[in-house]
């Protein structure tokens, strides 16, 4: 009997998973039907750096169905609803796909209207997308003086250290247009430090010293007033604490797709699926999985962890549908470069159990962890090639498996 | 690990204050505990807060982040900092006697 299979999404974890599926049942052994609303795979790394005018949009987006293997079918629609009891998928269409296995993969969804006041405008922007990115670049380009506020209003958010990147690359910008000396560039966080993981916490916040960029702790944005009438705008959090700006980057609050909280039994309370963080089973249904953005999982945010939960998920949806015991075997494994400007990056490797540390990836001898570097930013620049031919076609990375390597790491007690 | 004596018992905490054992805690507790965070008097509200928390904890295992609570405790995100200024999250489980909310990554 042919299994079918049904994976919502076609961004990072959809197109991966679809791919390696692919190239392990024969043709007439699976059948693979891939869903998503349009026709637009955005690198969103690239989103970081289109604002500087490092990259721009037409080189950071493709077409989602060339991204597929032959013999997948690319379905392009919304999701109205999926329905656990029946294993059916109510597409926006009117159509219905049944499914044996089912992968959530459709990511995390902005919502900015969740936060008072936060409206997308000329002095309050975003690069968390691809239109107001772009929209950000141009305002970047004008901005001569005053307050740049760079504001995460609450976590969970896609990529937690990419806020902290683009203080550093506007830092880094400011200087060379000359006008740094009149931009104050202030960082305004719900939590208590500059990261969440303490190691990392220390080593980002002295950078942030360095480049003179001013930390705000424990931030909880409750409203956002838009400069009008020559009088600036301002954060103000919900102990009513305000920070004023003449332009404020927002992080907006996150959400999982809105089909998720349509379909009963399957979401949290955000519309994230709550999912067993080794196997990656959805706790809604043995025959549901869910990978990446969309999970619950306290892994990040991030394309890394997609691509880490990517090996772990295929080898389980096949063992499930072959009706053998699953492999608890995601350890939260995520790998992150981080910008630092000036051509400059440094990278962080850790799991559900270890912070990132010091030391070099992935063994004794590698790349600096934690430490600027020139090799690291060329890391960073190198991987959108590894994204579209390597990643998202399934292939395996030489050297980089889905557990995190412990070799080169300066780890403390062992 | 640390002890504390609150209403007359020895509990287990954490370094930040946090009991490590919810099954430790009870009722007459959230009183002394409340006025070590600064609240003076534990209205109704707070105690809609605090019994849902204690149930949040006990169906999740980890204490709800201030968005979930402003979504599902019928409490709004305003009136929670106004009933817990220093973070409604992090205060109200430390009153209502469990482990600091994981939430954040």
């Amino acid at each position: 009997m042919s299994h079918r299979i049904v994976i919502l999404g076609a961004g990072t974890g959809g197109t991966l998973t679809a791919n390696r599926l692919r190239r392990h049942y024969a043709p007439d052994a699976a059948t693979i039907t891939v869903v998503d609303q349009d026709d637009r795979h955005v690198y969103q790394p690239g989103l970081l750096f289109l604002p500087f005018g490092l990259t721009h949009a037409e080189d950071i987006v493709r077409p989602r169905a060339r991204q597929l293997h032959d013999g997948i079918e690319y379905r392009q629609s919304a999701v109205d609803h999926v329905d656990v009891e029946t294993a059916r998928v109510h597409l926006a269409d009117g159509s219905e796909l049944a499914y044996d296995v089912l992968v959530v993969a459709t990511g995390a969804r902005l919502v900015p209207e969740e936060t008072e006041g936060l409206v997308w405008g000329d002095d309050v922007a975003t690069f968390y997308d691809l239109e107001q990115a772009v929209a950000l670049e141009r305002r970047l380009a004008r901005l001569d003086e005053g307050e740049l506020v760079v504001n995460v209003v609450d976590l969970p958010i896609k990529c937690p250290v990419a806020p902290l990147e683009f203080c550093f690359l506007a830092d880094w910008y400011l200087t060379d247009r000359g006008v740094r000396d009149r931009v104050n560039i202030t960082y305004v966080t719900p939590l208590d430090g500059a990261f969440t993981k303490p190691t990392a916490s220390a080593a980002l916040s002295s950078m942030l010293e360095e480049k003179g960029i001013r930390l705000v702790t424990e931030f909880n944005t409750g409203e956002v007033v838009a400069p009008a009438d020559g009088e600036s705008g301002r954060l103000v959090s919900y102990d009513e604490r305000e920070v004023p700006f003449d332009l404020a980057v927002v992080i907006p609050l996150h959400g999982g797709a809105t089909w998720v909280g349509r379909s009963e039994g399957l979401g949290d309370e955000l519309d994230f699926v709550p999912t067993d963080p080794r196997t990656l089973q959805s706790q809604a249904a043995p025959n549901i999985f869910a990978i990446g953005d969309a999970t619950n999982v306290p892994a990040s945010k991030a394309g890394s962890v997609t691509h880490f939960e990517g090996e772990v998920l295929v080898g389980n949806v096949i063992r499930f549908l072959a009706g053998e015991e699953l492999d608890a075997g995601y350890d939260g494994h995520a790998n992150c470069f981080i910008e630092t400007g000036f051509g400059k990056a440094l990278l962080i490797d850790f799991n559900y159990e270890t912070e990132p540390v010091g030391g070099h990836f992935p063994g004794r001898v590698g790349v600096p962890l934690l430490k600027e570097s020139r090799l690291n930013h060329l890391g960073k620049l190198m991987f959108q090639w590894f994204y579209w031919h390597a990643l998202l076609p399934g292939r395996d990375l030489p050297g980089i498996g889905p557990e995190m390597p412990t070799a080169g790491k300066h780890l403390s007690g062992g | 690990m640390a002890t504390k004596t609150v209403a007359g018992t020895t509990v287990d905490v954490n370094d930040e204050g946090f009991f490590t054992d919810p099954d430790q805690w009870n009722e007459a507790m959230a009183p002394e505990l409340a006025a070590a965070e600064g609240i003076d008097e534990l209205t109704d509200r707070h105690w809609t807060v605090l019994r849902f928390v204690r149930n949040e904890f006990a169906e999740k295992g980890t204490g709800p982040t201030v968005r979930v609570l402003g979504k599902t405790s019928g409490v709004s995100v305003k009136e929670l900092y106004q009933l817990f200024p220093k973070g409604p999250a992090k205060i109200a489980a430390r009153i209502a006697g469990i482990p600091k909310p994981r939430g954040c990554i």
